[in-house]
C-alpha cells in the first residue's frame, strides 16, 4: 500500500507558556524549540505498521520552510522511506485550504492508496484533511482511533466519537484519514536515528514544480486570515481562597455546605 | 435582504443537542436580525421531535427524512447540504466529532470559507467576519477575518456561546427531503458498520450529583486513594481527565470530557485538572466548580467558581479531614 | 607390610582387572568432561568483545578474596556458613579423590602418601572435611527440600522449582563423602580385624564411626565395600565432574575465571561496543544488545556462573514492589537461552530472534532502576547494570521506548532538561525571595569564573520542591567560604540517568555540552549535592576537574571547623540516614554523610536494617521519576516502613530524587506529622552557626 502521511512543524508548546509578542503580531518564537506535531507522530507510526504489515511504502509530505526539513527526516527516521518538502515564498500564509491545495497538487503526481494526517495541529483547526479529501473526492474519516485492512480496496476504522464510543466505518480505497492520538504507540527516534537520514535526499518542490498557480496558494489565496494574537482576559474567573491552608479548608467547607456539597 | 445563516443540528434519540441552542446565538452575532433556520436530517419520529424541538428556537426548520440517515453519514450529509443551501450561504455546524468529519470537506464542496472551532464572533463588516479562535491549546486567542462573499462554514465551540433561552421563534418546518434526494441518495465510498460503546464501568459519572474529579496533578496511581477518600466523605464519585485514562489510573468511563462522558453535576471538584476545552465540554448544567491546581495559570481557574492554589496531594487530605471532622 | 585389603588397583572385577576400569573411568570423565566444556565455551567466541586482560595483580586478588575466600558468603550467615562449610571440605577433598583416583591405578600409591607427616595431617584433615561437609550437605538438603527458604523459589512466570536440582548435587556430594567414609573405613576395619598396627581414624569423624560398624563385618564383606565403595565414588565423582557445566553448579568452576574477570570501573557503565571510539558510535549499524549473540563473552560467561543462590532478587528493589524484574532470572534465563540453542549434541540453532519478547519483556528490562543492590550481593561479582543498559540500549535503538518515557527524552534533547523547561530559567532558584537578597550566586563561564563549581543538575534547578536543596547548598558553601559559582543555561542535565536508560547518543551530547561549559568555565573542581550528577560526572566524563559530593566537602569543613553546627533543633526527634544508591554503592561514599549528621550535637541517629551497601533504593532518580513501573507497591513505601520499624522520625537523605521519591511516599502512606524528609544540606544548613 502506498501511503501518504502529511505533517507539520509545530512549536513544542508542551511544558512552557505560549506569550503573545509586544505588538501582538506573532507568538514569542525566541525561547521556543520545535518539534513534529504529535498527532502527526501517531499518523506515521500507523502508516509505518501498516507497511510492515501489508507492503508498499511509507511517504512524508510537509509545507513549510527549509527548517521543516528537521521533521521530515525525524519521520523518515522513525520508519518513512520517503520524505518531501513543499517550500515556496508564495505558499507563506497560507490558510487550510492553501495548504490542502499544494498538498492535493503533490498527491496527484503520485498514486497514494490511503493519505493519513494528524487530527490537529498547533492551531487546533483540524482542517487540511477534510478539505484535501473534499478536493480529491475521495472518502474521508476524521479522529481515526483504530485502522485495519481489509483488502488493497477497502479498510476498516474506528472513529473516536462523544462518549468515548467508537463509529464503525468501512471505507474504500484511495481515501483520507485523519488520526487521533492513541491509535498506537509510536516508536521512540533518538538523535542516532536522525543523523542516519541525514543523508536521505528529500526532494524539496515549489509552486512551480506543483503547477500551481502563485494566486491559488498563501496570501493571496486566503479566505481566512489570521489578524493578531492575543491573551484573552480571564473574565470573571473564580474566586481564589487565599490564606493559610486552614483558613482555605474552612472557607471551602463552608461553600460545599451551602451547596449540598457533604452529605 | 436579511442574511439566512444555517445551523446543521445534531441530535440523538429524539433530542437536540445542547449545541442547537448554542448555535442560535453565534448566529445573531454574525448578524442580530438574520434568519436563522436550523437543519435537521434524520428519520421517524427521532426526526420529527427534533424538529418540533428546535422550532421554539429557529425561524424554519428544514428536514431532511430519510431511512438511511438514522446514523448520520457525514459524507452523506455534505452531499445533501451542498443540494439543499442557497450559494454563498453561511452555516453552522457544532465543532464536535461529527463536526470535524463534515466541516472541513463542506466548505470545499461549497467553495467557501472555513472557520474552525470560533469561540467567539464580533460580527460582519462587508462579507469580513471577524471572530476569536484559540490557539496552542487554549494558551492564546487570535482575532480571525473570514471573507464571506462566497459563503461560510463555521464550526463552534461546544459551551462557547450561551445557548437562547427565549424559546418562542415559533420556526415553521419545511421539509426539503425532495431537493436533497435529487439525483438520488449520495453515494459514498464510506459505509457506516455500527458503534462500539465504550465500556460501561461499575459507576455511571452522568448520574452522579457531586463528582470528584482528577488530572495529572495526581502524578500516580498510588496516590488515587486520597481522591475516592474525599469523594467519600463528600458523598460523591469519582472522575477525571484523558490523561488519567491514557495512563490506565482509572477506567475509560470514569473520564470526562467531549471524548469521555458528559456529566451534569451539582458539584464538580476538579483536583489537578488543567482544564482543557476537551475537559470542560463533558460538564454541562452550570455545576458549582472547585478548581485545586498547583499552577495558578490553569485554565480550569477561568471556569471555576471557587479555587484552591495548592498542590492536590497536600491539600486534598486535609480537607477530606476536616469534611469528615464535621459529620 | 601388605595391605588388610586388595586396593582397586590390584582387584578383579568380573573378572577383569580392576585397573582397566580404574584406568577408563578418568579418562573417559575427563574426555567428556572437555566435550562439553568446549562446546559451552563455544558461544564466547563469537561473543562481543570485552577487554579484562590487565591489572592481573588486582583481578589475582579479587578470585582470592571473593571465589577462594568467599568474601560475601556471609552476608547470608546459615547460607554461607553451610556454603563455606562445604566449598572448604571440598577444596581439601578434592587432592583426596585425585589421590584416590590415582590409587586405583598404582596399589602403592595411597600408601606412599598417607605414610608422610604431611599425609598424616592431611589424613586428619580430610576427615573431618568429609564428616563437616556430609554433615553440611545433610542439613542444606533439610533447608532445600523441607524449609525452602522463599528466596529460591520459582515464580511461575519463570519456569518450575529448581529444588530438584539442588537436592541431586547435594546427594551427589552425600554419596562422594559416604564413599569415601566407606572405601577409608573397611580398610581401616580389616585392619583392625588382621591386628595391623595402624592409623585409627580421628575419633568422632564419619570415617571412624563408620569403621566402628564395619568391625562386626566378614573380611570377605569388608572387601567388597572397599571395592564398591571405591569404584561408586570414582564414578559418581567423574559423573560429578560432567554434571557440572549442566546447570547451576557450572559455578564450581566458572567462579574463578568470573571472579577474574570482575568488572573494575565500578560507577560507569560500558561502552556500546568496546573499542568503538565516541566519534564512531554513528558508523555502527546496530546498538546495545539485541541479539543473543550481542552481550559480551563475559556477559555470557556470568549467564553460566549464576548459582542460583537469589540473593540478588532477595535484595532486589524492584523484584520486592513486584515490579516483573528479578535479576536472578535474567541470568537463568539466559543461561538456559544458551544451552537450548547450543546443544550438546547436533547443530547450534539459528535464533535470530529479538531478546525483546523471546525472553525478556520490555517492562521487565525498563523496571530496573540500576541502584545496583544486586551486584553489590552476587556472591559470584556478576554484572546486571551494563546488561540492563545493553538491552535498553538496544530497544532505544528500535524505537521501543514507553511513551511515558519519550516525552522527557525528546525534552532532554531538545532543552537539555527532563520537563522541556526553557534553559535560562535554570538559575531561577537563586532568584528567591529571601534567598536573593542574602546571597549572590555567580554564573561563571562567560564574565566571572570561580575556584569550585556547583553542579546543580535539573531536578534541583527545575522541581519547586527541590530547590531548597540547592539554596542550601549555595548558603552551606558561602559558610565555609568556598568560593563557587553555577553555570545557569549552560549546564544541561548531567544525563547519568539518560545513558543507563541506553540513549547513549543524547546522553553523548549532553556530556560534551556539559564537558564545554565545565571547561571554559574556568573552574578547578565541581561540587554537586545531586548524586546522580556526582556518579556521571565522576565516571562518565572524562578530563574534567576533580568531582566531589557536598557531603565530602561538608565533612571536611567542619573538621576543619570552618563550618560550625548549633545543637540540634529538635531534639525528640530521631534521625536515620539513607544511603543513595548512586552515592553510596556506586561510589562508596557512606561514612561522610552520617559523619556530618553526627557532628550536630546532641542529636539522636539510628540506623535502618538495610542500609550502606544494602540500602533499599527509593524508586529511582533521573527518568526513573517519569517511568511508569508495572508494580504492585511503590519503594518508598517500603523505605519509609523500614525507616519507622527502628523508630526514626525523620529520614535524611543526601539526594534530591530520594528526597522526591521519600516525601511522597511519606504522604501516600498516611504518615505526615510522623515521619519527615530532609537532605542532608538542608539539615546541616538550618543548624549552621552563623558567622
Amino acid at each position: 500500500m502506498e501511503i501518504l502521511v502529511c505533517i507539520k512543524r509545530v512549536p513544542d508548546t508542551s511544558e512552557n507558556e505560549i506569550n503573545v509578542n509586544r505588538d501582538g503580531t506573532d507568538i514569542e518564537r525566541d525561547d521556543l524549540v520545535y518539534s513534529v506535531n504529535e498527532w502527526d507522530n501517531y499518523a506515521v507510526e500507523e502508516a509505518i505498521q501498516i507497511r510492515d504489515r501489508v507492503g508498499g511504502s511509507v511517504t512524508v509530505v510537509t509545507v513549510g520552510d527549509e527548517e521543516a526539513e528537521e521533521v521530515v527526516r525525524r519521520e523518515m527516521a522513525m520508519g518513512a522511506d520517503k520524505g518531501i518538502l513543499l517550500s515556496d515564498e508564495v505558499f507563506n500564509s497560507s490558510d487550510g485550504r492553501g495548504i490542502a491545495s499544494i498538498i492535493k497538487a503533490e498527491v496527484e503526481k503520485g498514486k497514494y492508496d490511503l493519505i493519513l494526517t494528524g487530527a490537529q495541529a498547533d492551531d487546533g483547526a483540524g482542517q487540511v484533511g477534510g478539505m484535501l479529501a473534499a478536493m480529491l473526492d475521495r472518502p474521508y474519516a476524521s479522529l481515526v482511533t483504530s485502522l485495519e485492512v481489509i483488502d488493497d480496496k477497502k479498510i476498516k476504522v474506528g472513529r473516536e466519537i462523544e462518549g468515548g464510543n467508537l463509529e464503525m466505518l468501512e471505507i474504500d480505497l484511495p481515501c483520507v484519514l485523519s488520526i487521533q492520538t492513541g491509535i498506537n504507540e509510536p516508536r521512540y527516534v533518538g538523535i542516532r536515528g536522525i543523523r542516519k537520514t541525514a543523508s536521505a535526499e528529500i526532494p524539496v518542490y515549489g509552486a512551480e514544480d506543483l503547477g500551481l498557480s502563485p494566486e491559488s496558494v498563501g496570501e493571496s489565496g486566503l479566505k481566512v486570515k489570521r489578524l493578531d494574537y492575543f491573551v484573552p482576559d480571564s473574565g470573571e474567573g473564580a474566586e481564589i481562597l487565599e490564606g493559610s491552608t486552614d483558613e482555605i479548608v474552612e472557607k471551602l467547607v463552608e461553600l460545599l455546605k451551602a451547596r449540598g456539597g457533604i452529605k | 435582504m436579511v442574511r439566512q445563516v444555517f445551523a446543521y443540528i445534531v441530535h440523538k434519540k429524539g433530542v437536540a443537542n445542547d449545541t442547537a441552542f448554542e448555535m442560535v446565538t453565534a448566529a445573531k452575532r454574525i448578524e442580530p436580525d438574520a434568519s436563522i433556520i436550523a437543519i435537521v436530517a434524520g428519520t421517524g419520529d427521532d426526526l420529527n421531535m427534533v424538529c418540533n424541538e428546535v422550532a421554539s428556537s429557529y425561524q424554519e426548520v428544514w428536514k431532511i427524512d430519510n431511512e438511511a440517515l438514522s446514523y448520520p453519514n457525514s459524507e452523506v450529509i455534505r452531499t445533501l447540504l451542498v443540494r439543499i443551501l442557497p450559494e454563498q450561504g453561511i452555516v453552522i455546524i457544532p465543532h464536535d466529532t461529527f463536526g470535524m468529519d463534515l466541516a472541513p470537506g463542506l466548505s470545499i464542496k461549497l467553495n467557501a470559507a472555513y472557520l474552525p472551532d470560533a469561540v467567539d464572533i464580533d460580527g460582519v463588516d462587508e462579507n469580513r467576519l471577524k471572530a476569536v479562535r484559540q490557539e496552542y491549546s487554549g494558551q492564546v486567542s487570535t482575532h480571525i477575518v473570514c471573507d464571506i462573499s462566497g459563503g461560510a462554514v463555521i464550526t463552534t465551540r461546544s459551551g462557547s456561546f450561551k445557548a437562547v433561552e427565549t424559546k418562542r421563534a415559533g420556526g415553521q418546518i419545511f421539509d426539503k427531503t425532495a431537493q436533497a434526494m435529487e439525483g438520488g441518495f449520495p453515494e459514498t465510498g464510506r459505509r457506516f458498520i455500527g458503534v462500539i460503546e465504550a465500556e460501561v464501568g461499575d459507576v455511571d459519572i452522568t448520574k452522579s450529583e457531586i463528582l470528584v474529579s482528577v488530572g495529572r496533578g495526581v502524578e500516580d496511581k498510588d496516590n488515587l486513594g486520597i481522591v475516592f477518600d474525599l469523594a467519600k466523605a463528600m458523598g460523591g464519585d469519582v472522575a477525571c481527565s484523558r490523561p488519567v485514562v491514557d495512563a490506565k489510573w482509572l477506567e475509560k468511563s470514569r473520564q470526562v470530557g467531549t471524548s469521555g462522558k458528559t456529566v451534569k453535576p451539582k458539584i464538580y471538584m476538579a483536583l489537578g485538572i488543567s482544564g482543557s476545552f476537551q475537559h470542560q465540554g463533558g460538564i454541562k448544567g452550570a455545576p458549582f466548580i472547585v478548581a485545586i491546581n498547583k499552577n495558578p495559570k490553569a485554565p480550569i481557574f477561568k471556569v471555576a467558581d471557587v479555587g484552591v492554589v495548592a498542590d492536590m496531594l497536600d491539600f486534598v487530605p486535609e480537607l477530606t479531614d476536616k469534611i469528615n471532622e464535621m459529620k | 607390610m601388605e595391605p588388610a585389603l586388595i586396593s582397586p588397583a590390584g582387584a578383579y572385577l568380573f573378572d577383569i582387572p580392576a585397573v582397566v576400569f580404574s584406568v577408563l573411568i578418568p579418562v573417559v570423565g575427563t574426555g567428556i568432561f572437555t566435550y562439553i566444556i568446549a562446546k559451552r565455551l563455544a558461544p564466547l567466541f563469537s561473543a562481543a568483545p570485552d577487554p579484562r586482560f590487565d591489572h592481573f595483580k588486582h583481578r589475582f586478588i579479587c578470585v582470592l578474596k571473593y571465589a577462594v575466600g568467599q568474601y560475601r558468603q556471609p552476608r547470608y550467615l546459615l547460607a554461607g556458613i553451610i556454603h563455606i562449610v562445604i566449598f572448604a571440605g571440598f577444596m581439601i577433598l578434592t587432592i583426596h579423590s585425585v589421590s584416590l583416583v590415582l590409587t586405583g591405578i598404582s596399589e602403592g600409591f595411597a600408601a606412599s602418601v598417607s605414610n608422610s607427616i604431611a599425609g598424616h595431617i592431611y589424613g586428619v584433615l580430610k576427615d573431618f572435611a568429609s564428616t563437616f561437609v556430609l554433615l553440611a550437605c545433610v542439613i542444606a538438603i533439610v533447608r532445600r527440600g523441607i524449609f525452602k527458604p522463599k528466596r529460591y523459589s520459582v515464580p511461575p512466570e519463570y519456569g518450575k522449582e529448581h529444588t530438584r536440582e539442588a537436592i541431586f548435587v547435594l546427594m551427589l556430594i552425600s554419596t562422594l563423602m559416604v564413599c569415601d567414609m566407606f572405601f577409608e573405613a573397611s580398610i581401616a576395619a580389616a585392619g583392625i580385624q588382621q591386628g595391623f598396627e595402624i592409623d585409627l581414624h580421628t575419633p568422632g569423624t564419619g570415617t571412624w564411626l563408620v569403621t566402628g560398624i564395619l568391625l562386626a563385618m566378614s573380611p570377605v564383606k569388608l572387601q567388597t565395600i572397599h571395592l564398591v565403595s571405591y569404584f561408586i565414588h570414582d564414578l559418581t565423582f567423574f559423573f560429578f565432574l560432567c554434571f557440572l557445566p549442566m546447570g547451576k553448579h557450572f559455578h564450581v568452576i566458572t567462579s574463578l575465571p568470573n571472579t577474574f574477570f570482575i568488572k573494575l570501573d565500578k560507577g560507569t557503565v560500558k561502552p556500546v561496543i568496546w573499542g568503538i571510539e565516541e566519534e564512531k558510535l554513528d558508523d555502527l549499524d546496530s546498538f546495545g544488545v539485541k541479539r543473543f549473540s550481542d552481550f559480551t563473552w563475559k556477559h555470557m560467561l556470568d549467564f553460566y556462573t549464576c548459582a542460583d543462590c537469589g540473593r540478588c532478587s532477595d535484595q532486589c528493589p524492584a523484584n520486592a514492589v513486584g515490579r516483573p524484574l528479578s535479576p536472578r532470572f535474567i541470568s537463568i534465563k539466559c543461561r538456559d537461552y544458551i544451552f537450548k540453542n547450543h546443544p550438546l549434541f547436533g547443530k547450534t540453532a539459528e535464533n535470530s530472534k529479538n531478546l525483546i519478547g523471546d525472553i525478556f519483556t520490555e517492562d521487565e528490562i525498563w523496571s530496573c532502576t540500576t541502584c545496583g543492590a544486586c551486584e553489590a550481593e552476587c556472591p559470584l561479582m556478576i554484572e546486571y547494570i551494563d546488561k540492563i543498559v545493553d538491552l535498553r540500549r538496544g530497544m532505544v535503538d528500535d524505537g521501543i521506548v514507553p511513551q511515558s518515557l519519550q516525552k522527557p527524552l525528546r525534552a532532554l534533547e531538545k532543552r537539555g532538561n527532563p520537563y522541556g523547561k526553557i534553559e535560562n530559567k535554570r538559575s531561577d532558584w537563586t532568584k528567591e525571595k529571601g534567598f536573593s537578597e542574602k546571597y549572590t550566586v555567580k554564573i561563571i563561564g562567560k564574565k566571572e569564573t570561580a575556584d569550585a563549581l556547583y553542579f546543580v543538575d535539573s531536578i534541583t534547578s527545575f522541581d519547586d520542591g527541590m530547590q531548597e536543596i540547592a539554596r542550601s547548598a549555595a548558603g552551606v558553601l558561602h559558610a565555609a567560604g568556598v568560593d563557587f559559582g553555577i553555570l545557569g543555561s549552560a549546564e544541561k542535565d548531567s544525563g547519568n540517568e539518560v545513558r543507563r536508560f541506553g540513549e547513549e547518543m543524547l546522553f553523548q551530547k549532553l556530556k560534551e555540552q556539559n564537558t564545554e561549559a565545565i571547561l571554559s568555565s574556568g573552574a578547578k573542581r565541581i561540587v554537586t549535592a545531586d548524586p546522580h550528577a556526582f556518579n556521571s560526572l565522576k565516571n562518565d566524563y572524562k578530563n574534567i576537574p576533580q568531582v566531589e559530593h557536598i557531603s565530602q566537602v561538608i565533612a571536611r569543613k567542619i573538621k576543619a571547623g570552618a563550618i560550625r553546627l548549633n545543637g540540634v533543633k529538635d531534639s525528640a526527634a530521631v534521625y536515620t540516614y539513607h544511603d543513595p544508591c548512586y552515592l553510596g554503592r556506586h561510589n562508596g561514599i557512606y561514612s561522610e554523610p552520617r559523619d556530618v549528621i553526627d557532628a550536630i550535637p546532641g542529636i539522636r541517629r539510628v540506623e535502618m536494617h538495610k542500609s550502606r551497601d544494602r540500602s533499599f533504593c527509593c524508586g529511582g532518580g533521573g527518568l526513573m521519576l517519569f517511568y511508569e513501573p508495572v508494580e504492585e507497591k511503590r519503594m518508598g513505601r517500603l523505605r519509609v516502613e523500614m525507616a519507622k520499624e527502628v523508630g526514626a522520625t525523620v529520614i535524611v537523605t543526601a539526594c534530591p530524587y530520594c528526597m522526591a521519591n521519600i516525601e511522597d511516599a511519606i504522604k501516600t502512606s498516611g504518615l505526615e506529622g510522623e515521619m519527615e524528609v530532609i537532605d542532608l544540606v538542608e539539615l546541616v544548613y538550618s543548624h549552621m552557626v552563623e558567622s
